[in-house]
């Protein structure tokens, strides 16, 4: 079986974003990068079923800037098997990122798509449910567990009231929930081994698809901050301003 | 402009974070309701009644009964040339199915709002809440997934709309519902609570998380956790608040051993008063509390019951 799995370089989860003045956005210069942090736990869950012996390929997928190479180097490093880089300097929108990934469907012929739930810089949640309307697959969005079965593939999902299992026919789509695995750290010699591993950059261009934005961004504003209120000194004075509160 | 909500319901009853969706709805246009399900009439029933509704569709039908994406996104795509926006709570329901019902129609999907400025023209988080993003569609039709603390709800009653049944236009069949397992609790639900009190890491373990439960009880609130506490089995999935958990605004938040990362204040930062106990005095949590109490949390829960009972 062949997966192919999304991966986003994004803002480091750790990094306090700082917005621009001007409200032209969010400051990303020399700020430090990662690959989105459900995208890891994407690029685990393919690679333990490699390990398994229930997946045979794994490709991932990045698509952005120049330096999106060094996101998929780390899945590499983690396992995948190769890397497809879809070059572009624009922001794109969660829909053009399924009409490619789409696209990559047809180059590549997977049997499942794996994909974070939630990109932690545009906290969209969309690319995975398009990509899999697109397709016209199945999809098991917020996995906290996958097991294949007979006839498909078995997704324990989280939802608002607990959790959900559902069956899938394959082909698929799933997007990984932060419960799904705990993403392993690539050792050293498989660093070294990843920059042997292919990657292949394909320019944005060359698709020939409808990439252009929806939606036309006004302004980027800091929210109004909430300033520290006050330390109280003891669990009565807590108390009285629980009762005051309610 | 017409617009269609999709109500957010467990057949038998209706979320009331629908309410909240309609009030947002209605900045754009007339409302229409779906109600799409298996024997879901009562909640039709009660969607005809909230105010300033023109007609409840009612789409009752076994393939509908889980609300899986396949299907109802193959329902509202069926319903959407009729309107010219269609919303749903930002919840776990409407986060499956719109983006789906979006590609479809080949439309960028607008999530999470918080602010209507005009019809073409909304407010959004975006990084974890940190930066708020002004968009204006450029998408003749709108497909939206509202945050629903940021809009009063909608009355429940005084409204009389139409009840109309509609047909399911043939299901995919691309997934089946399994099973389920949902936190049974008689608390208050965590997206209407008024009052939650929260744990963290800081609990320790699953026994000691249960002492919220004292306090919880006292103040008629729902329980939530940060993700450690959810991670550490302290607490179900459904209970975690923050970026990627749910999104709460209560009158009063309590935060007990949580540090306030800010994916976690993602998800609470918009309550009205916030209290934090936490025995580190340089917890992040404490410079967006309203009040803070250093000190540790087995000392102060015991202590804070008995003062509150009084
Ligand atoms: C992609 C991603 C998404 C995430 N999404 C979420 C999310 O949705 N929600 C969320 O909450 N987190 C989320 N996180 C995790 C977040 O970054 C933090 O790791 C998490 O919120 C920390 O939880 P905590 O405050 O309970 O634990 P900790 O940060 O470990 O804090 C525990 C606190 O308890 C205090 N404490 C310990 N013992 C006592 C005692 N006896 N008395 C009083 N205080 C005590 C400590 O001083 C400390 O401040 C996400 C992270 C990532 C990477
Ligand atoms: N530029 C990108 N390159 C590769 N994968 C992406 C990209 N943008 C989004 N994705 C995938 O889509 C998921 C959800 O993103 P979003 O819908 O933007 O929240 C991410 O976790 C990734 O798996």
């Amino acid at each position: 079986m062949k997966v192919l799995v999304a991966v986003k370089r994004v803002v480091d989860f750790n990094v306090k974003i700082r917005v621009r003045s001007d409200g032209s956005g969010v400051d990303t210069a020399g700020v430090k990068m990662s690959m989105n942090p459900f995208d890891e736990i994407a690029v685990e869950e393919a690679v333990r079923l490699k390990e398994t012996g229930y997946v045979s390929e794994i490709f991932a997928v990045s698509i952005g800037p120049a330096q999106c190479k060094d996101t998929l180097r780390t899945a590499l490093a983690m396992g995948a098997d190769q890397g497809i880089h879809i070059e572009t300097d624009e922001d794109l929108e969660p829909l053009a990122i399924a009409k490619i990934l789409h696209n990559m469907a047809e180059k590549e012929d997977p049997d499942m798509f794996f994909l974070g739930k939630q990109a932690i810089d545009d906290d969209a949640n969309q690319t995975a449910q398009m990509l899999a309307a697109l397709l016209n697959w199945g999809q098991g969005t917020f996995a906290s567990n996958i097991d294949f079965v007979e006839g498909g593939a078995q997704v324990v999902r989280e939802i608002d009231g607990g959790l959900e299992t559902i069956q899938l026919n394959l082909p698929c789509v799933i997007s990984t929930d932060l419960r799904l695995n705990e993403p392993r750290y690539a050792s050293l010699p498989n660093i070294m081994k990843a920059k042997k591993k292919p990657i292949e950059t394909i320019a944005l261009d060359d698709l020939g698809l409808d990439t252009a934005p929806r939606l036309n961004v006004l302004t980027v504003e800091e929210p109004v901050q909430r300033k520290a209120g006050q330390i109280l000194t003891s669990v009565q004075d807590l108390a009285e301003k629980i009762k005051e509160a309610v | 402009m017409r617009t269609l909500v999709l109500a957010e319901h467990n057949n038998l009853e209706l979320n009331p974070q629908t309410l909240n969706t309609v009030t947002c709805a209605k900045a754009l246009g007339s409302v229409d309701i779906l109600v799409a399900g298996q024997n879901c009439g009562d909640v039709a029933t009660a969607c005809a009644e909230i105010e300033g509704i023109d007609t409840v569709l009612i789409a009752d039908d076994e393939n509908l009964a889980h609300a899986l994406a396949e299907a109802l996104a193959t329902l509202l795509i069926s319903l959407a040339e009729n309107y010219d926006a269609i919303l749903t709570p930002a919840t776990s329901v409407g986060k499956n199915v719109m983006p789906r019902v979006a590609a479809v129609l080949d439309v960028q999907q607008i999530s999470d709002i918080c602010e209507v400025v005009n019809k073409d023209t909304f407010k959004r988080p975006i990084y974890a809440g940190n930066a708020i993003q002004t968009v204006q569609s450029r998408d003749a039709k709108k497909i939206i997934t509202v945050r629903t603390t940021t809009f009063e709800p909608a009355s429940p009653t005084g409204g009389s709309a139409v009840l109309q049944n509609i047909d399911m236009v043939g299901s995919p069949q691309l997934s089946a519902y399994v099973s389920s397992e949902l936190s049974a609790s008689d608390r208050p639900d965590l997206a209407s609570s008024s009052v939650i009190v929260s744990g963290g890491r800081g609990l320790g373990s699953v026994e000691n998380f249960a002492l919220l439960e004292t306090l919880a009880d006292i103040l008629g609130g729902a329980i939530g956790a940060s993700r450690a506490a959810v991670d550490a089995g302290f607490a179900t999935n459904d209970h975690q608040i923050g970026q990627t958990g749910k999104v709460v605004a209560p009158d009063l938040y309590i935060a007990v051993g949580i540090s306030g990362a800010i994916q976690h204040l993602a998800g609470m930062k918009d309550s009205r008063t916030i209290i934090a106990i936490n025995s580190d005095p340089d917890a992040p949590i404490f410079k967006i509390a309203d009040y803070g109490l250093v000190a540790d949390l087995f000392d102060v829960l015991p202590e804070l019951a008995q003062a509150l009972k009084q």
